[in-house]
């Protein structure tokens, strides 16, 4: 009895000793070392000094460079937010509403990208934004510009660019809650007069409102925290937090700045999520309490 | 009027690849359209570029083992949470899954400090691991998922015959899982061979991955040979999604669909 009871409360613990074994030596470990390098000091000519120091924090948060990068990732990434909320809302509705032979390709076709390397999705966004390149043409040719607009090397650019990579993830969110969705809930509506506007405005929506947030956190952490996508479509004119911890990291091997400016980035990320989900948690009581 | 919006939407979507697809074949020096004359120069073209080839067999290989390695500490794992109530289940799971909330940077540095550390800078066996840890969720989801919907019948009238332990699920629990097992190893080793933001912070000149390798020709060279390897992996990547559906049902992965 006592034997089984044992190995009740062993087998797990057991089974999963290799996987938490792996994370807590290869997760765990690395960002411990890395919030503890974070308090180190920097010399240009002697590397990285031993002790305990403030100085990258202070850099950071006194000199109004950062104040900008971070101010200019955050804004990045609502843009980014908001217009796929704005594109992604309406699309998966549509999508929702196809007949499943239609469906099945489409949902391929649209979170399909999600499996090929982001690097290469950029790349083509960096020949569509370039002067010569097909958007230009569009505007172009529609008449609505006299000369190339400049994209490449903009935050127009990489905000376009972001929102095709993150896209997908919105559409997965609130296709999730609309499988969710209580058909009946909007027949009662109707069958109690409400037109199709006014059951979609104040009983369907409402339903969907958590998943749009969980969605619209999703793409918000991602574009924060991309670096690809901001690397290639906005090179050097376009700075984020990402490719300032790149430079730092890579290029003036100040690894105690980079690694003080990834620990804010993680602290942002993790005050946006928590207070987001905060709101999304509110959301859900009051619909469906 | 709902069917233009989504046809702009689908356009929106597809266009950077078919661009990509279309660059591959022009016969110019520089990225251009192949509408004056179309050529597979550029395909020949990949045979001079080393460190494209070599970053493509190693992406692979590190794919392979990455993704092998996520699997096999998956199962147990995946047993352990679907089969036992246990204290600090849900710390675990999330302390499992975490690597898909941090972000990829904080996770590129935070490995690149801990390899100069532990003087593993530049060892392919300690890329392997990272790799390895970073698409474990994506094997611990569809492993999970098998095991929870595995029916229990054969299991537990196995286990009433008599079978021991290890023959039941060798025998019996991990054929019915495989799929999902085989499903999540795919997604693993696709996860793993696109990755580029946590490695280019550990990739150096001896174990460079063919994502990184693109990334730097894009940045420094920028010339159509990105646009004909760009091509490649998209068909690869295709060639999968077929292999995920026959496999778990691309459905399920991309949205959860049952």
């Amino acid at each position: 009895m006592v034997k089984s009871n044992l190995r009740q409360s062993v087998a797990p613990w057991l089974l999963s000793m290799p996987a938490f074994v792996l994370f807590l030596g290869l997760l765990a470990v690395p960002m411990a070392l890395t919030a503890i390098l974070s308090f180190n000091a920097f010399d240009g000519m002697r590397g990285i000094q031993p002790g305990f120091s403030l100085t990258n924090y202070i850099s950071i948060l006194s000199d109004s460079y950062y104040h900008e990068l971070f101010l200019r990732t955050g804004a990045m990434a609502l843009g980014v937010t908001i217009i796929c909320i704005i594109i992604g809302v309406p699309e998966t509705l549509i999508l929702a509403r196809m007949r499943p032979s239609l469906q099945g390709i489409f949902l391929v076709v649209i979170l399909g990208p999600l499996l090929i390397s982001v690097v290469v999705r950029t790349l083509g966004w960096q020949i569509l934004l370039s002067r010569e390149g097909a958007v230009n043409s569009i505007l172009l040719g529609l008449h609505l510009v006299n000369r190339p607009v400049q994209l490449l090397f903009s935050m127009t650019g990489v905000i376009i660019g972001l929102t095709h990579v993150l896209l997908p993830f919105i559409i997965i969110a609130i296709w999730t809650a609309l499988q969710r969705l209580d058909g009946q809930v909007a027949h009662a509506a109707q069958s109690l007069g409400a037109g199709p506007l006014t059951t979609f405005r104040r009983v369907t929506l409402p339903q969907l409102l958590p998943g749009i947030l969980s969605g619209a956190i999703i793409v918000f952490t991602l574009s924060a925290s991309a670096f690809a996508t901001p690397a290639i479509i906005g090179g050097r004119r376009v700075k984020v937090v990402t490719t300032a911890i790149y430079d730092e990291f890579l290029n003036s091997m100040n690894w105690p700045l980079g690694a003080a400016i990834s620990v804010l980035l993680l602290i942002g990320i993790v005050f946006v999520v928590v207070g987001s989900n905060k709101l999304v948690e509110r959301k859900f009581k009051q619909v469906f309490a | 009027m709902a069917l233009a919006f989504h046809a702009l939407v689908a356009v929106f979507i597809v266009a950077p690849l078919v661009v990509v697809v279309l660059v591959s074949f022009s016969d110019k020096g520089f990225i251009s359209m192949p509408f004056g004359g179309a050529s597979l120069r550029w395909y020949r073209e990949i045979l001079n570029a080393p460190e494209l080839l070599s970053g493509f067999l190693l992406s692979i290989r590190l794919g392979v083992i990455a993704a092998t390695l996520a699997s096999a500490v998956a199962i147990p794992a995946a047993l352990a949470v679907a089969r036992y109530r246990f204290v600090g289940r849900d710390g675990l799971m999330a302390f499992l899954m975490s690597p898909m909330m941090i972000p990829h940077v904080v996770l590129g540095i935070a490995f690149l400090r801990f390899f100069s550390v532990m003087d593993w800078t530049g060892s392919f066996v300690a890329l392997v691991f990272v790799h390895a840890l970073i698409v474990m969720p994506f094997s611990l989801r569809l492993t999970l998922a098998a095991v929870i919907g595995m029916e229990r019948d054969a299991e537990n009238a196995a286990r009433s015959l008599g079978g021991s332990r290890i023959v039941v699920f060798l025998r019996i629990l991990l054929p019915l899982i495989l799929p999902g097992v085989a499903g999540g190893w795919v997604l693993a080793f696709i996860q793993s061979f696109d990755d580029v933001t946590m490695t280019i912070f550990v990739a150096t000149p001896g174990i460079t991955t063919l994502p990184v390798a693109l990334y730097n020709r894009i940045t420094q060279l920028s010339d159509p040979v990105t646009t004909s390897v760009s091509t490649v992996m998209i068909i690869g990547t295709i060639i999968f999604m077929f292999a995920l559906d026959r496999m778990v049902g691309l459905d399920k992965i991309l949205i959860g669909k049952k």
